[in-house]
């Protein structure tokens, strides 16, 4: 996985509750067998019109959000299903953090194997950053935003910070702890053997 | 927890508690694990790419369900993505050696039907999927969360999972549920009151007199929805209504290994005096069924109200929020709920389509028709409901009143499949979310109880199920 220390880039404001993952990436986008390629379905039913053209006034089609790196948002973003096409649809977009006030579980540990920094900040702050010139600078390290005369300071779990910042794989961490894994299979076979 | 009395949740955590990794966090054993054809694709390629064996293949149960037909089961899926993603599982099944229930065989079904009717998922286990409403298996005192594909292919190499500990919520419901409702007008109304991120953190455990005297069908639609208030997960103690649906499952312990895990069973209790981060109560006896008007679960009304105005919202990003809703929705404030007309009504789902939602679509259904210009459809969660409800009748009830008897599946909850709706029609619908283009580009969805989809279908507006099942 890639990892993730600093991103400048352009916020794309979409400052409404309660994005949910049907709206990230519609079902129909759902039946492909690989992780990539999602990127021009993002947000498809409110990005396109029926017949597929560009819908003008949609952030992500005016020109300067066209190549966002961040997204601000509001409020449980993520929320609903556990499709893990939902972060892949970003990353392939070009989005590494998206900034909201609150997540949905689900997504949220989805975005931490997929490189992205799904970060935390009050609303306030999320519409300072919206209205702020010119690029926002995520500092993960540091644990700050900042843009044209603002800064925010955001909180993260050490272990989470250390995943992003580190790409690690998460699957030879825990085969690391293979004799414990053993040991707990040799203890439940006597406890649970119904299981 | 200091006077060391445990939660339900603490007792499940605690015992498939595995390591505590490097970095903290904990390491999870997982005892089942249910596979579909969509989240699992890039799970089996994520461990051919890295060359990691699939460390305990009887630990999955694997089922196609989301892209399939259910009008046709013999000729092929005539959408290719849809096709290919059905081989796929096929393919990958065979190749790591996962036991799978073939599309043509009557245990076919939604994956969080089969698996509590196989006694796959049994109290005290731990059961994932890569499915958000995986938190249905925690009806049986099980701990059950939907995963990411990533997670899916971290527990097919490890049979564990890094978690954080979530926090303790108990939702107790009181009183006594009044004829004509059920688990599914419990679980709107608790997502009306504490929102869609209102469980977010939490476990919700639910207790009290009406969860008690609720059946297993019922528990299972409360727990499913319990992702729609945004919990980890939902759960039900077990009880002797626990024990006898799962007496004599295929794959539930049999013989003195029933008797040694019934009384295991019997331990997974919250104590008494245990701390709950955040409790609910909700008094249920004055009850009426609930129906939701915009676009999140949490927009939640009694059939006996009107679609609320945006005009007396709490403040101007939820005055903002609703206007958005009602303008997909195309509704208007103040319109009685009773008035709004359906296009299509859909009764099945992972979350109500179970025998005894049947049942009780069908005691609706019995002797009426279907209003003229509705298309109902009703779609049976497995193979064996299917078999079930034909036993009783309940197939017959149906095709005289109109209403379309399908093939098991995902169906119409969310449209992968050629079930979908098209761009304004109006559903009364029995799946989980109403979210826009949930069901198809532009539909527009009512979450309700079986009852209550029903007989919006015969009377061909949304209406007080109460008052249809007095009439016979």
């Amino acid at each position: 996985m890639k990892p993730f220390t600093t991103l400048t880039g352009t916020a794309a404001p979409l400052l409404r509750a309660n994005v949910d993952t049907d709206l990230i990436i519609p079902k129909q986008f759902l039946k492909t067998l690989v992780r990539t390629g999602l990127g021009q379905h993002l947000f498809s039913e409110i990005r396109y019109d029926a017949e597929g053209r560009e819908l003008p006034d949609f952030i992500l089609n005016q020109p300067a959000f066209r190549g966002a790196e961040l997204l601000l948002s509001g409020p449980n973003f993520g929320c609903g299903s556990s499709r893990e096409h939902a972060p892949w649809a970003l990353l392939d977009f070009g989005i590494r953090c998206v900034i909201a006030p609150s997540f949905a579980e689900i997504f949220f540990n989805n975005c931490f194997a997929n490189g992205i920094l799904p970060l935390a900040l009050p609303m306030a702050a999320i519409q300072e950053l919206a209205e702020a010139p010119g690029p926002v600078t995520v500092d993960l390290p540091e644990q700050t935003v900042t843009a044209e005369g603002l800064s925010f300071r955001f909180e993260l779990e050490p272990a989470r910070k250390n995943t992003l910042v580190q790409g690690l794989d998460e699957i030879a961490r825990s085969l690391a702890c293979l004799p414990a894994i053993e040991a707990y299979e040799a203890q439940r076979a006597q406890a649970t053997p119904w299981l | 927890m200091t006077n060391g009395a445990r939660t339900l949740y603490d007792k499940l955590w605690e015992a498939h508690l595995v390591a505590t990794r490097d970095d903290g966090t904990s390491l999870l054993y997982i005892d089942r694990h249910l596979v579909h054809e969509v989240t699992s694709p890039q799970a089996f390629e994520g461990l051919r790419m890295a060359g990691r064996p699939l460390r305990r293949p009887a630990a999955i149960l694997s089922v196609v369900d989301h892209n399939i037909s259910t009008q046709n089961r013999t000729a092929e899926i005539a959408e290719e993505t849809s096709r290919l993603q059905v081989a796929a599982l096929v393919e990958n099944v065979q190749a790591f050696g996962v036991p799978y229930i073939p599309l043509l065989d009557d245990r076919q079904g939604i994956v969080h039907v089969i698996g509590p009717e196989q006694g796959f998922t049994l109290p005290g286990a731990t059961v994932v999927c890569g499915d958000s409403h995986t938190s249905t298996h925690g009806a049986f005192g099980a701990l059950a969360f939907g995963i990411g594909t990533s997670e899916v292919e971290h527990v097919m190499a490890t049979q564990t999972l890094p978690q954080r500990r979530s926090k303790n919520m108990r939702v107790r419901f009181e009183g006594t549920l009044p004829p004509g409702l059920g688990g599914k007008d419990l679980a709107l109304r608790l997502i009306g009151q504490i929102g869609t991120a209102g469980g977010t953190g939490h476990v919700i455990e639910f207790t009290g007199s009406a969860i008690r005297d609720l059946s297993m069908e019922g528990r299972m639609t409360l727990c499913n929805m319990a992702i729609e208030a945004g919990a980890r997960s939902g759960l039900v103690a077990p009880d002797e209504t626990t024990f006898a649906y799962l007496a004599g499952r295929p794959m539930a312990p049999a013989g003195a290994l029933w008797d040694q895990a019934v009384a295991s069973w019997k331990n997974l209790a919250t104590d008494e005096g245990a701390a709950f981060d955040r409790e609910v109560v909700i008094e249920v006896s004055d009850l009426a069924p609930q129906v939701t008007w915009g676009t999140s679960p949490e927009a939640v009304v009694a059939i006996t109200g009107c679609v609320p105005d945006p005009a007396l919202a709490a403040s101007a990003a939820a005055r903002e929020a609703m206007a958005l809703a009602l303008a997909y929705m195309d509704l208007r404030p103040g319109t009685p709920m009773e008035e709004v007309p359906v296009d299509v009504v859909f009764i099945g789902s992972c979350t109500n389509g179970r025998i005894e939602d049947l049942r009780e679509a069908a005691r609706v259904a019995q002797g009426r028709k279907v209003a003229a210009g509705v298309r109902a459809l009703v779609v049976p969660g497995s193979g064996l409901v299917k078999c079930q409800a034909e036993a009783e009748g309940l197939d017959r009830i149906f095709l005289e009143a109109g209403f379309e008897w399908r093939l098991p599946g995902c169906s119409m909850c969310l449209g992968m499949n050629d079930d979908r709706l098209e761009p304004g029609e109006r559903s009364a619908s029995t799946s989980n979310r109403n979210f826009e283009g949930r069901q198809g580009r532009g539909g527009r969805t009512h979450l309700v109880s079986p009852g209550m989809a029903a007989a919006a279908a015969v009377t061909g507006h949304f209406t007080d199920v109460r008052r249809l099942l007095e009439a016979q």
